[in-house]
């Protein structure tokens, strides 16, 4: 039904884009929120993300010494409560002395937690790649034989399957979240106006708890499901994926998580294309310049049209 | 204490305030009786919105004193304030544009989680228009719906006073009407409203009683329709030329 | 003798590479603390200085463009051009961004900019970086420098080789580390200047105040344009001194984000942010206890592994240079949340005119 040709379009350009947009989509949609309803941009999400994945690939091996071998999906929920911990107690100590000072001071302060995470992580677990999981993984039989048998195969190892639905369920739980629920709707009431959050007796700092929660826990599963994907631990991970992230909140547009999603998969599909070789045999992009598309897109948004595809918020 | 009311809903006895360096209201003195519409009337930069905001603790109060029902709440913040009844709404960015008139009206019962749905069904009554309107998002209504809208919002709590800052600024006098009258409607359910206006003529003319501000000090004071007719009050800010 | 010469030689590099920070300092001063620009790309500038002179000025090599070997001062000059027409560019699209944006958009750029040195291998020899950079003062000592005019005018090449044998080989360090400190001073000259003239006092202006300069008819952009270019230039230049000291450089260790950017941030704001000296104060403050820091751990690694038998020195060794970056960023924090203005917060131009509108401003309300 398809030729070579499409085959490998599909298989080794678009799912492979899709999956890493997955992944951009989970980050970016705390960077949106935290960029909405506190205004102002998490230089530390990117490690905290990446925090997240190593606490994961702690547990998975601490169990594992003891005999219980743990999907990292299992192991999730638990280096959520951490990573949520560790959000929270950064906002404690470095964001909430500066909730009323200008926003560069809280920038600043970001960029110092950045700093510090990072290095907190490179002492603890030392700076060399670890191994996340190891061999390599085998295509999903079932589902490579029966698109097989329709003449349209489709390789694609467990993981990818996992990282689709792991995304899928994270975005309907949050879009019931902030949707249905009496704390989502404030915190899209702070992320419309913090003033009128204010006088109209909505606690902003409870909202503002629930921001981290929310972002902590998809920045873990963003973190974790980019680790099953590349099947590396780096300290560098964290700050590798700031960019594309920023560029996913602001092309969806900056506090609409919605938006973030539909920006990380753009992104993600994005990078992953440019390296198709759309005319003629060699990449459009040399593959060394990929991590270059998302901050050539969010640059000609921010020119073009700062408050983002879905009209969010511009400053 | 010049001006101490027993009675009063809500009184603000010889207050000073202002933002910073910067005293606005110098010797500012109001209240408001159970049942009454008041209209605080005056020129631009005369301190009206500020006599608002030092209510709600939002700006540094020097002297004097703000006093809710005999309980005194001088510097009280806001969350504390809109807790023990007292409703406000701004003159600008008053609705949460991206949620829906539910939802807004939702945020509005924040503090009073309780009978909601009823709460709400009682603002579709009060505010007919809404009701059809209540999945839009509040931010696509016409520049009235929105002030229905920040209204019902305010009254979602059991608003002991309701405070409203220009509520008509830059309506069409289609709606400046309509506005009106929804005030009058509103204290017939039993809540008395302060209300700040540059619209001096048709405020004084829904109002019991109003103040005239002047360089943050209340100059006169008088029965709506007292104020209305005085012909100096008139010279000042009513007719403009002759 | 030698042990003392050991504790010159320390010295002598604490105030190369203090000065040298203290260079990218003032330049982002000029940015952030002038202007109120937020540039978290700052590594970006450097690197472009320090490749630009290291390209120009070492000898031809087979591994990369050029080398040009143009005389140093030349280098020099063109880091800083270089750095400068980068930040126009940046400067023409993305000074109207709100702070954060900024930021994203400046890391971004040096992202960008480290991506390309990584990729035109051609021109950068890649990740493999260039070696052999001509550092000022040690280059005369080099073949390729005394054997041609202008030193070859004075003394034959037997004649220099011979001089230079009789030197110590650590002749060049004074002179290096006098010639940084030269360059810091005239830049900080240049800048105090420039903040007292009328154009730093509207910097300040448009800093405090945007809308009202706006208003004032300040072509606002054009002035922060001017400021971003200007503290690039600078940057760039301190580039190229960085280059001189590394003698190698490549795009990824080298120009480390959280050891160039993120420290200089540190300098800045910890030395008092708008204020030049404060800028200087707070670079070598901090890189001095940046390098005791490193002198301590050592120490007490070597303690560590003296009680604890088993652990291995060398990843304790690799472990604690993070943990002292781990310090500086708790250290930045308590600055920024303790001493907001620095150890020499900013001091405003003294304006008569400013003085006597005040004045006159409150007359009228009372």
């Amino acid at each position: 039904m398809w030729d070579a040709y499409l085959f490998e379009f599909v298989n080794f350009y678009l799912i492979p884009g899709l999956v890493l947009g997955c992944i951009y989509a989970l980050g970016a949609i705390g960077i949106t929120l935290t960029f909405g309803i506190l205004r102002f941009a998490n230089f530390a999400h990117g490690e905290i993300m990446m925090s997240g994945a190593y606490i994961t690939w702690t547990i998975m091996t601490l169990l594992g010494a003891a005999g219980i071998v743990l999907h990292p999906l299992v192991a999730l929920p638990f280096a959520c409560i951490f990573v949520v911990g560790l959000f929270l107690l950064c906002d404690r100590w470095f964001y909430k002395p500066f909730r009323k000072a200008e926003t560069i001071k809280i920038v600043i302060a970001s960029f110092g937690v950045m700093l510090i995470i990072r290095s907190a992580v490179q002492v603890i677990w030392g700076p060399n790649q670890i191994a996340f999981v190891r061999g390599i993984s085998q295509p999903n039989a079932w589902l490579r034989d029966v698109t097989g048998d329709m003449g349209a195969m489709i390789i694609m190892p467990n993981k990818h399957l996992w990282i689709f639905a792991g995304t899928i369920v994270i975005v309907i739980a949050l879009s019931y979240l902030l949707n249905k629920t009496r704390t989502g709707k404030a915190m899209r009431a702070v992320s419309d106006s913090p003033d009128l959050a204010h006088v109209t007796g909505i606690n902003v700092e409870t909202v503002i708890k629930a921001t981290w929660i929310v972002g902590g826990i998809c920045a873990t599963a963003a973190g974790v499901f980019l680790v099953m994907d590349t099947q590396t631990l780096e300290t560098t991970m964290g700050f590798r994926m700031l960019l594309p992230m920023f560029a996913a909140a602001i092309l969806g547009g900056i506090g609409k998580p919605y938006g973030a999603v539909f920006g990380g998969l753009v992104i993600g599909l994005a990078e992953e294309l440019s390296a198709y070789p759309w005319i003629g045999t060699a990449p459009l992009l040399s593959p060394g310049y990929k991590t270059g598309v998302a901050f050539a897109i969010m640059v000609v948004m921010l020119i073009v049209r700062p408050q983002g595809l879905f009209k969010g918020r511009a400053f | 204490m010049t001006d101490a009311q027993t009675g009063a809903v809500l009184s603000l006895n010889n207050l000073k305030a202002g933002y910073g360096q910067t005293e606005i209201l110098h010797d500012l003195s109001l209240h408001v009786n159970p049942n009454e519409i008041v209209a605080v009337i005056g020129p631009n930069g005369a301190g009206k919105s500020t006599a608002m905001k030092s209510v709600l603790g939002l700006l540094n109060i020097r002297e004097g004193s703000v006093v809710l029902n005999g309980e005194e709440i001088t510097d009280t913040p806001a969350q504390k304030v809109i807790e023990k009844g007292i409703s406000y709404v701004p003159q600008t960015n008053n609705v949460f544009v991206n949620l829906s008139v539910q939802e807004n009206l939702e945020m509005g019962a924040w503090t009073r989680p309780r009978g909601v749905e009823a709460r709400i069904a009682e603002m579709y009554d009060l505010f007919p228009d809404l009701a059809e309107k209540r999945h839009q998002a509040a931010g696509s209504l016409s520049g009235g719906q929105r002030q229905m809208v920040a209204m019902a919002k305010a009254l979602m709590v059991d608003a002991k006073i309701l405070l409203l800052d220009e509520p008509t600024a830059g309506l069409s006098p289609k709606y400046r009407g309509e506005i009106f009258s929804t005030i009058q409607k509103i204290k017939h359910t039993g809540v008395p409203i302060l209300i700040v206006e540059q619209n001096a003529k048709q405020a004084l003319g829904v109002s019991d009683r109003g103040y005239v501000l002047v360089d943050g000090a209340n100059r006169h004071t008088g029965t709506g329709e007292g104020l209305a007719n005085d012909p100096e009050i008139a010279r000042m800010f009513l007719g403009g030329g002759h | 003798m030698g042990e003392y010469i050991g504790f010159l030689l320390y010295f002598l590099s604490l105030l190369t590479v203090g000065g040298i920070y203290a260079i990218f300092a003032l330049g982002l001063n000029v940015q952030w603390g002038f202007a109120g620009l937020f540039n978290a790309g700052i590594v970006g500038f450097v690197a472009v200085g320090a490749y630009t002179y290291a390209l120009l000025t070492t000898a031809e090599s087979t591994f990369h463009y050029g080398g040009l070997g143009l005389p140093l001062p030349v280098g020099m000059f063109a880091a800083m051009v270089a750095s400068a027409v980068i930040a126009g560019l940046i400067g023409a699209i993305c000074i109207r961004l709100r702070s954060d944006y900024l930021a994203i958009a400046t890391i971004g750029i040096a992202e960008i900019i480290k991506l390309i040195l990584k990729n035109e291998t051609e021109v950068t020899n890649g990740p493999r970086g260039i070696n052999k950079i001509p550092r000022a003062w040690e280059h005369f000592s080099e073949e390729r420098f005394y054997t041609s005019w202008p030193m070859s005018w004075f003394n034959t090449p037997e004649g220099w080789e011979a001089f230079f044998d009789s030197l110590p080989n650590w002749y060049w360090q004074p002179l290096f580390a006098g010639t940084v400190l030269l360059v810091m001073y005239v830049i900080y000259r240049m800048l105090e200047r420039a903040r007292l003239s009328p154009w730093g006092r509207m910097m300040t202006a448009i800093r405090e105040n945007e809308p009202a300069s706006r208003a004032a008819g300040k072509d606002v952009t054009r002035r922060r344009i001017e400021a971003f270019i200007i503290g690039a230039a600078i940057m760039g230049l301190g580039g190229a001194l960085f280059a001189q000291h590394l003698r190698l450089i490549e795009p990824t260790n080298t120009f480390d984000p959280s050891k160039v950017t993120f420290l200089v941030w540190v300098m800045l704001i910890a030395g008092g942010s708008g204020n030049n000296r404060g800028a200087i104060v707070g670079a070598f403050l901090i890189w001095t206890i940046w390098s005791a820091s490193e002198l301590l751990i050592a120490g007490a690694i070597d303690l560590v592994d003296a009680v604890f038998t088993t652990l291995d020195p060398a990843i304790l060794a690799t472990r604690a240079g993070f943990l002292r970056m781990m310090l500086i960023g708790i250290l930045m924090q308590v600055i920024l949340q303790r001493y907001p203005g620095g150890i020499l917060p900013e001091v405003r131009p003294a304006s008569p005119k400013a003085v006597k509108q005040d004045a006159g401003i409150t007359g009228e309300t009372k």
